[in-house]
């Protein structure tokens, strides 16, 4: 398998269109997602990976530091730049953090995987409580923009809610506290054993406090030192991201001409509800493009799908295309009039299923059929629960619901953070599942609770009309399926599903 | 004879490993213990392994002759960590990184302070020397370059 780095997401037509040629040319004419926002292929042959390496390094794109423990391509909102809930654009705050991790000397051999999330918003879509470091954009007090620093979250198989060790920190200092955190992880992680590697066991064995005093220790160091964010540097990140040629548009005779679109044609009317959403910008929305249709692995998109994306965002959005941890494609910037025309064109590619946020876009690691760390398979099951699924007013009715399946207690689906997760798990050789019920990847992230026994794979479609069925007896009015979780607790669910197992 | 990179070129080792069981001796680099055991550290030669740390080492830097940091594998990465904490608190004396480094960590090593490199494979010592050069350009700051490339921007 070759993972290549997408930046923080964004990927640019021309890049997308010589990714799909490398899919065709090198592998078997497709490609996948991957929750860090990168691009896998299952495919290539050992000795043409130079080849590919060559043709990635044309467009200025790489596979540097995709695998490996280093730290990770640092992921943020797909929406990014465009979002209203957004306090600040996070993307210059990833380049930063990009360059400073690319070929760091110290940290290309920490005792595991280091993962860094950015957050901009009030809504956060990086899940930045599970990861090694999440950054979230917030004021302080004075109402000045600075960085809340959580360390030692994550998944796998002792997955964490990350803790704050820095309420607010002056945005110059980024690097300078990034590095101090790697430096005493680098020192004192564990490295006698691969699954108590992550910093998460660090931070949990050392106390949140002792961590943070040893953090600030190695910090002073370094405080106010070279690594320091100049304002030209800061600047200069930022003009990376550059507001793109807007039109300007009567945002409410555009909304007004929408809908009366969205009238006019339902099915169209339906998918701008379902996977599109607001803009900054009057007359805009950014439109999110399903890779969860249902037959097709979760995230798996094929070279002429990738081809006519990038066709479609030179045409409708600045040329520009994003991939989203939740293993879609984004175009983030098109005029609202223009979103009939777009649609027809994704709907004629199998692009265009309605259900962005819903159950059957679920987070699917590649599982058993791809992945040699696997116990088990998961996109098998992912097609299971959306061939069960296929009532679309049912799955609206469920309302919002992330369903996360992982292979192996890696976790790369994240089902720990999933409204329901699924694990695959292999007892005697055998394909087992674990379902645990009310994670959240939101700004109160929590991490989902076992519901019990694991299950076969033949019986998860019926399982998850159990679970679901529940939500639907027992919710009230308005109240979505971790509304309800959290309210009732696991044990309904629990007596449902054994229940009718027995 | 060993052999070993230093200062950029292939050379003859003038001092004998560091051995636990080996009494210490002129000539030869102490273990951690048997170096905290010398009256005099002047001239001295020690190794350090993962897990020491330099912290014993920092009181004595201005004497200390040759400190050797051993990487038993390869992807036991502390040892970056430490020569980069001796160079930044003002060692100056040789720097060697020994054990199971392989040809891609060769920039890092000499980024983070190390002057001397003795792989346990003395086969590979022509192309480690080589890719000393591998990378011509670097973001971040570190021991060979104290700014980072955007304090070097013009």
């Amino acid at each position: 398998m070759l993972r290549i780095a997408i930046p923080y997401g964004m990927l640019s037509s021309r890049q997308a269109r010589r990714l799909a040629r490398i899919s065709r040319d090198y592998d078997k004419g497709y490609a996948h997602v991957s929750t860090r926002q990168n691009l896998q292929m299952n495919w290539p042959r050992l000795e043409e990976v130079p080849d590919i390496l060559a043709e990635l390094a044309g467009v200025e794109m790489h596979a540097i530091q995709t695998s490996g423990n280093c730290i990770r391509n640092t992921t943020t909102d797909q929406f990014a730049g465009v979002a209203p809930d957004e306090l600040e654009d996070p993307r210059p705050w990833c380049e930063l953090i990009r360059q400073w991790s690319t070929l760091h000397p110290e940290f290309a051999y920490l005792p595991r995987k280091f993962k860094i999330a950015v957050c901009g918003s009030t809504t956060d879509r990086a899940a930045i409580h599970t990861h090694d470091i999440g950054v979230e954009l917030v004021a302080n007090d004075a109402g000045e923009l600075g960085f809340k620093v959580l360390a030692g979250g994550g998944m796998g198989r002792t997955p964490v809610i990350g803790a704050v060790i820095r309420e607010w920190l002056d945005k110059k200092h980024l690097l300078t506290y990034l590095e101090a955190i790697l430096r005493v992880y680098n020192q004192h992680g564990r490295r006698d054993n691969k699954f108590k590697a992550r910093i998460k066991i660090l931070v949990k064995a050392m106390g949140v406090d002792a961590f943070r005093e040893a953090v600030e220790r190695e910090w002073q160091a370094l405080v106010d030192g070279p690594t320091t964010l100049t304002e030209e540097e800061i600047a200069r990140s930022r003009g990376f991201f550059s507001t793109p040629d807007y039109e300007a548009f009567d945002g409410e005779a555009a909304e007004a001409r929408l809908a009366e679109a969205g009238t006019a044609n339902p099915i169209f009317g339906n998918w701008l509800k379902r996977n599109t959403r607001g803009h900054k910008i009057p007359g805009y929305r950014s439109v999110t493009v399903s890779l969860k249709a249902t037959g097709f692995a979760p995230g798996d998109v094929t070279a002429e799908q990738l081809e006519l994306v990038a066709d479609l965002a030179d045409e409708y959005s600045f040329g520009e295309m994003r991939t989203t941890h939740e293993q879609n494609l984004v175009l983030a910037d098109v005029a609202m009039d223009r979103l009939l025309d777009l649609w027809h064109e994704l709907q004629g590619a199998g692009l265009a299923t309605p259900n962005i946020g819903y159950l059957t876009d679920m987070i699917c690691c590649p599982g058993g059929d791809f992945c040699s760390l696997a116990n088990a398979k998961s996109i098998p099951v992912a097609e299971a629960i959306q061939g069960r699924f296929d009532d679309l007013d049912y799955v609206y009715d469920l309302g919002e619901l992330d369903v996360n399946i992982s292979g192996c207690m890696n976790a790369c689906g994240h089902h720990h953070i999933g409204h329901i997760g699924i694990l695959g798990v292999d007892k005697k050789g055998q394909e087992f599942y674990q379902v645990s019920l009310g994670g959240s990847q939101s700004k109160d992230a929590s991490i989902g609770k076992i519901l019990g026994p694991s299950f076969k794979r033949e019986d998860m479609p019926d399982i998850m009309e159990r679970i679901l069925s529940t939500y639907v007896t027992l919710r009230e009015e308005e109240e979505t399926f971790l509304d309800t979780y959290r309210r009732v607790g696991i044990e309904p669910f629990k007596e449902r599903v054994y229940a009718a197992a027995d | 004879m060993r052999r070993l990179i230093r200062d950029g070129a292939i050379v003859e080792d003038d001092w004998l490993p560091a051995d636990e069981s080996a009494r210490a001796e002129d000539g030869r680099i102490c273990t951690l213990e048997q170096w905290q055991e010398l009256d005099s550290k002047h001239g001295s030669a020690v190794q350090v392994e993962p897990g020491e740390g330099v912290t014993a080492l920092l009181p004595h830097l201005d004497a200390i002759a040759l400190v050797a940091i051993n990487f038993p594998v390869f992807s036991d990465g502390r040892g970056f960590s430490y020569a980069r904490e001796l160079r930044e608190r003002g060692y100056q004396g040789e720097l060697r990184a020994v054990g199971d480094i392989i040809r891609d960590q060769m920039t890092y090593l000499r980024r983070v302070g190390f002057d001397a490199f003795q792989p346990e494979d003395q086969s590979s010592l022509e192309a480690a020397l080589q890719s000393l050069a591998d990378f011509s350009e670097f973001y971040q700051a570190s021991i060979d370059q104290p700014l980072p490339l955007f304090r070097r921007r013009r």
